[in-house]
């Protein structure tokens, strides 16, 4: 079930703006002061999934969902690492690989990977299927998604994903009822925001 | 206060949104750092405005900001201000933001308590989702058991939407409050049959998980699940199924047989690849049902696994369930081995890796030449020094494994080992040298062979360590020095080698190995001496001295402290020599006495594994501290008093020379028994000569003078060749046995006589192998517990569920909403449910006390397994000591032995508790809970556990009936077993010898208040004293007095009954009066008394 435009045949110059310069946020490399496996993260609450991170074909991230507590600065560093190795993947090798003591399931839609880690038990394919679910899920709510409208409604995607996962593990598996919530929480929100109009918050009605 | 209003209002009009942000940091690419910068100061100015729309924009944009890395911990207070808005639309950005931003660390988290509870509860169910969604994201321990309660209410929500979430979110409460568990569990069972398929599969989820790590304690959901497993459709739902059958089937064999069916269809049926691969990876490696192999059904999954998964993309998960399938159907997966060596040329890593882990697992005697021929054609094409690495490794690893179980030619190894030595700029020369200094050491029969390649190897140490890119691998010759000088016996051309270790450039090599060079250059030395000096060439033993004290300055020199010393003092004893020599005194002898002996290899966990014998208390004073006190004339007392008492109690483990004399003969016994033990023999290297099978070794003639690179074919392939030739040659031979033996069994038509396949024990190695086990240290225990984690998050939920709930198990309910929360939580912590704390404190206490032996008995659990060999697993002999400080508790003491050539675990003892005798549990544990056997028992070990009872009355014996379930793990599983066992509390277990003066005893009898009681018993024939010593040892009694064949007798009881005995013996009777202060306790007793007299 190809997807209608994220699917991975797109060439993605044509179908996304590019953002070609580095992040600049982030701290340079690592030094040696420690070995690698220091922080390694333990063996998280949640099995099926220890995190999610979108992340652009340049290495920004776009979102990144975590489900194990991590201090920010271990978050960091597994997100600059990650989106090293998985970017230096070429197309045609498989979409997993072991990364630490973690699996890694990627898989690339347009210019967007969306990247989970995984334990060692769990099975890769349904973390594919998730992820493939919440590309579908993304696309049925922006109609035909595209990685701006991830950047600039970038809170949408995470209600979104809220919806569908709770803590790593899937919440609702129809796609119909994730989006009829999201609509609805939605809808809850203009009507809260629709009376207030800027004259009627200074008070002139 | 209006006019601040509509500031406020018109200035938010101007403030930017998210969308400005985005857009303002995209078009400041060149300096994005200082715009953000500049944003995040107007962020602050907004968050110190009133209005809460305003400050709501301001976290959404910062909880953009940290997502693109910086730190926005500062505004946590700020995230709850809008977490607690009254609008959905501000919570939804305020829960947003904290689940993005908070963790444990975050101190202002506990003041999300009670807003948080306030969501909860609200009416909006988009609210109370909202604050779920969060809370599974940063939920503490003390958020969990705050709320817990909240939680389990919201699990029977009337809108499944909530229902689901909470259900969900339950797992994350349980990690962090176990507790919770146990009062939560029936009403997420409850969830398991949930009308709405949404909140139904999140709880299968929840209860999957837990079960996955914990399965025991979930073995009884098994039916409802197998119910779930044929009834859904869900494809999510069935997987999570699966998994935790994966879980349970090991635990539960009879599972396994049930589940074939309903699993083949959805094999057969199912188009989800994600459903397929999970089958084929939980479950059927543990299905080792003798129907799944005759149907040849694992075959097809490996067949389907192969074609289905073809492509590159998911090829990786096909090797991956091969290695699942390789631990119990080897051979299914053997005959892919083609495809899976073809998978080492993949270009992609991970497949490349995988291949070579399922390699490992693949290697049988048969086939380790071959596969390990194919890896190295694969070391010398790889590219990229990691990679290369990777294959050296697994090449070592799948050689050495399990103590070189499949290496049937250890000429062959070592030559692989030699030739693995050319690799350029590998990072393993220690692993080389490790493995070759491994082998020479423990296999014997090699020696003369290692000995002579190493001797090459130091030869052409200028091709390893000529390179600087090849330095890693220069640490071969760091074995090669060791080996050669330790074992110089079998060098041939010893002077040629010594001469190579003694070239200038050695002095180039790093440190710790010219050290190794120094050092076995004597030894090296030593032997040349003896040598020369038997042969009578006293000429060339002062040339070799000569040359010795020539060269080793060069290392006297050297800049590495070690090197320095070890050369200084060598040269200074070459010159003492030389001196010697000149005066020609012989001094071989002496110089090689230098070295004599031989070193053991010696497990690395040796010492850890001593057990700390019985009575032996590490943590004891050996002397009393020295006391604070200055008053001299008291210690002497003291000191004296402890002394005499220390020595009574730690008699046990001093163990006089005759003791261990004789231990130390039983283990040369037990060693000589020992095919894997061969250095029984006093001097084993000069021996080695006479070990039967050294002159079948082919001994490949060695060219010196060419270098390591050998054109054309590598040296390690001949002996494939000839390894070939030698398995055929035993092959024919056997053919011929086997022809005889059909001609001797004619008409007798074995089955397995026509299999003509050659296994992997018909393959005779090439060397008289003899691979010297470890030396471990006697009664070492083989513990597995070293590589258990303690800090295990998912040991606390190891919870027993099935347990009715205690009235204590509640969770805590917060009914005032007050500051109290806010209190530390240790305050508030509820004492429920505590598990696994064990009660072991109370039993040292009983150490010190008189311990006699009561009554021993010996139970044996016959098991049948398959095959119906009646085997012997668990014996379990037990004795009862009363207690002196507790008069309502006696201990017992049992040894369990483990008779079997299994695993014994988990064990676990219960008892059915009397109305008078009770079995100390404990606390918080009801009357059904067993208490678990504090240790594991490997093959043949014994151990001993106490228990520890209570009884009411103790003036009657007692019988108690119990059961010990424990499990039995070997290789084709683990299985649930149980011994059924009677503990028979005698009254004579509850009296304590206690010793009595004459005089007081007579006291005793005379104040009359004891009850009076007699027995006779006729036909016995043994002598008085030895009629009194069994009383004495069967009945805990002492003797007061003894007249003739006549003698008074006194015991006490542990809740202080007086027994007084009267004991006389007549021609062939003997009869006994006994008084006491409770009738039916003597009349007991001398039941008891008269049962073993009567067998005398």
């Amino acid at each position: 079930m190809p997807h209608p435009r994220c699917g991975p045949e797109d060439t993605p110059e044509q179908a996304w703006p590019d953002f070609p310069e580095e992040l600049p946020d982030l701290p340079p490399s690592p030094g040696r002061e420690k070995p690698p496996w220091w922080d390694v993260p333990e063996a998280g609450p949640m099995n099926q999934m220890q995190f999610m991170l979108l992340f652009s074909r340049q290495g920004k991230l776009r979102l990144q969902k975590w489900y194990v507590p991590l201090s920010d600065k271990e978050k960091k560093k597994i997100t600059r690492e990650l989106v090293q190795t998985v970017l230096a993947r070429k197309p045609k090798m498989c979409s997993f690989l072991e990364w630490r003591d973690l699996k890694i399931v990627y898989k690339r839609y347009a210019s967007l990977y969306f990247c989970c880690a995984i334990e060692d038990q769990d099975n890769e394919l349904i973390t594919l299927e998730i992820i493939h679910r919440y590309v579908e899920l993304l696309d049925k709510y922006f109609g035909s998604v595209c990685e701006l409208d991830i950047i600039f409604n970038f809170e949408k995607a995470y209600f979104i994903l809220d919806e569908f996962l709770l803590g790593g593990e899937v919440q609702e598996t129809s796609k119909k009822n994730v989006l009829k919530a999201i609509e609805q929480a939605d809808l809850l929100q203009e009507e809260a925001e629709t009376p207030r109009s800027v004259l009627e918050e200074i008070g002139l009605t | 206060m209006a006019l601040k209003m509509v500031k406020g209002s018109i200035d938010r009009m101007f403030d930017k949104n998210l969308q400005d942000l985005v857009r303002g940091i995209r078009n400041h690419k060149e300096d994005e750092a200082k715009y953000i910068s500049q944003c995040i100061d107007e962020i602050k100015q907004e968050l110190k405005q009133d209005n809460i729309a305003v400050k709501a924009n301001a976290v959404c944009k910062l909880t953009y900001l940290q997502m693109l890395g910086y730190d926005i911990s500062w505004a946590a207070f700020n995230i709850i201000e809008v977490m607690s808005a009254s609008k959905f639309t501000f919570k939804r950005i305020g829960y947003l933001a904290a689940s993005q931003c908070f963790h444990e660390g975050t101190d202002v988290i506990m003041l999300t308590t009670n807003q948080i509870r306030k969501d909860l509860s609200s009416p909006n169910q988009y609210d109370t989702g909202v604050a779920l969604t969060g809370l599974s994201c940063f939920v503490t321990p003390d958020l969990a058991r705050d709320l817990a309660n909240d939680i389990m209410t919201l699990m029977s929500h009337t809108k499944p939407y909530i229902r689901k979430k909470a259900v969900l979110i339950m797992y994350k409460v349980f990690l962090k409050y176990p507790e919770s568990l146990r009062p939560a569990f029936p009403r997420l069972k409850e969830k398991l049959e949930d009308p709405d398929p949404g909140v139904q599969s999140a709880a299968v989820n929840v209860i999957c998980e837990l079960a996955r790590r914990n399965p025991k304690n979930y073995l009884s959901l098994a039916p409802l699940f197998f119910k779930l497993m044929t009834s859904s459709t869900n494809n999510w739902v069935l997987i999570k199924i699966i998994k935790l059958f994966g879980a349970l089937t090991p635990l539960e064999p009879r599972l396994g047989k049930k589940l074939i069916e309903p699993l083949t269809n959805l094999i057969h049926s199912t188009s989800a690849m994600s459903l397929l691969y999970e089958c084929v990876n939980t479950v059927i490696p543990i299905l080792k049902s003798p129907v799944l192999a005759r149907n040849n059904t694992v075959f097809l999954y490996v067949e389907k696994l192969y074609f289905v998964f073809f492509p590159p993309t998911v090829k990786y998960l096909g090797l991956l369930a091969m290695s699942k399938i390789l631990k119990t159907h080897p051979k299914s997966v053997q005959s892919h081995k083609d495809l899976i060596l073809q998978c080492l040329d993949d270009k992609d890593e991970s497949i490349r890796l995988r291949a070579l882990d399922l390699l490992y697992g693949m290697v049988s005697k048969k086939n380790l030449m071959e596969i390990v021929k194919k890896l190295m054609i694969h070391v010398d094409k790889a590219e990229g020094t990691t990679y290369r690495d990777e294959l050296l490794t697994k090449i070592i690893d799948i050689c050495s494994q399990s103590n070189y179980q499949y290496i049937t030619n250890f000429e062959w190894y070592i030559s692989i080992l030699v030739e693995l030595t050319r690799l350029e700029g590998t990072r393993h020369g220690h692993l080389i040298a490790a493995q070759m200094l491994d082998v020479a050491i423990r296999v014997k029969a090699i020696r003369k062979f290692a000995v002579s390649q190493m001797a090459m190897l130091l030869d052409n140490a200028h091709l390893i360590a000529s390179n600087t890119q090849r330095n890693g691998i220069c640490e071969v010759l760091y074995a090669a020095a060791w080996i050669c000088g330790e074992f110089s016996d079998h060098l041939e051309e010893s002077n040629q080698t010594l001469e190579a270790m003694l070239r200038p450039k050695v002095t180039t090599l790093p440190g710790h190995i010219q050290a190794v060079y120094v050092q076995n250059m004597v030894k090296l030395y030593a032997s040349i001496l003896q040598q020369k000096e038997q042969a009578g060439e006293k000429e060339a033993a002062q040339e070799i001295t000569q040359l010795m004290i020539d060269r080793l300055p060069q290392f006297v020199q050297s800049a590495d402290l070690e090197v320095q010393e070890r050369a200084s003092c060598i040269l200074q004893l070459i010159k003492y020599i030389q001196k010697l020599q000149i005066k020609e005194v012989p001094v071989a002898e002496e110089v090689i006495a230098l070295f004599a002996g031989e070193l053991n290899p010696v497990a690395p966990k040796a010492q850890k594994k001593v057990p700390v014998p019985e009575g032996l208390d590490l943590d004891a004073w050996i002397n009393e501290p020295p006391s604070d006190s200055e008053s001299e004339d008291e210690k002497p007392r003291t000191i004296f008093h402890d002394e005499e008492q220390r020595h009574s109690r730690h008699r046990q483990p001093e163990i006089d020379e005759e003791e261990l004399a004789r231990r130390r003969e039983v283990r040369k016994q037990e060693q000589a028994n020992n095919p894997f033990y061969i250095k029984s023999s006093p001097s084993p290297q000069k021996q080695y000569q006479d070990t039967p099978g050294v002159e079948h070794i082919p001994v490949v003639q060695i060219d010196l003078s060419v270098p390591l690179k050998v054109p054309g074919m590598p040296m390690s392939d001949q002996y494939v060749k000839l390894e070939e030739e030698r398995r055929h040659k035993q092959k024919l031979e056997k053919d011929k046995k086997k022809k005889k033996q059909k001609k001797e069994k004619k008409g007798k038509h074995r089955r397995h006589n026509s299999l003509h396949t050659e296994s992997d024990e018909d393959i005779a190695p090439a060397q008289h192998v003899d691979i010297i086990t470890e030396e471990m240290p006697e009664n070492a225990l083989p513990s597995d517990e070293d590589d258990k984690d303690p800090n295990d998050p998912y040991k606390a939920l190891d919870i027993d569920l099935d347990k009715p709930l205690a009235d204590s198990e509640k969770l805590p309910v917060q009914r005032h909403r007050n500051a109290e929360n806010l209190k530390s939580p240790d305050t508030e912590a509820p004492l429920v449910g505590k598990k696994s704390k064990k009660p072991k404190k109370k039993e040292k206490k009983h150490k010190e006390k008189e311990r006699e032996k009561e009554k021993k008995k010996e139970r044996e659990k016959k098991v049948t397994e398959e095959g119906k060999k009646v085997v012997c697993v668990l014996s379990a002999t037990y004795d009862i000591q009363g207690n002196l400080q507790n008069d309502s508790q006696v201990t017992v003491s049992v040894i369990f032995e483990n008779k079997s050539t299994s695993f014994l675990k988990s064990m676990e003892l219960n008892v059915l508790d009397s109305l008078n005798a009770k079995m100390l549990r404990p606390e918080g544990s009801s009357v059904h809970d067993g208490i678990p056997v504090p240790f594991q028992l490997p093959p043949g070990i014994s151990n001993e556990a106490q228990f520890v009872f209570t009884l009411q009355s103790i003036v009657m014996a007692q019988k108690l009936k119990g059961t010990l379930s424990f499990i039995v793990k070997n290789d084709n599983g683990s299985t649930h077993e149980k011994l059924d066992f009677k503990l028979h509390f005698s009254c004579a277990s509850y009296l304590i010898t206690t010793p009595c003066y004459s005089d007081a005893f007579a006291k005793l009898l005379e104040s009359g208040d004891l009850h009076m009681s007699s027995i006779k018993v006729d036909g016995i024939s043994i002598s008085f004293q030895h009629l009194l010593a069994k009383i004495c040892f069967y009945h805990h009694f002492s003797v007061v007095e003894r007249v003739d064949s006549c003698a008074s007798m006194y015991s006490r009881s542990i809740q202080g009954h007086h027994v007084c005995l009267l004991v006389k013996k007549g021609e062939n009777s003997v009869s006994v009066d006994g008084k006491c202060n409770d009738s039916t306790l003597l009349s007991n007793l001398l039941d008891e008394m008269k049962e073993t007299l009567s067998k005398c």
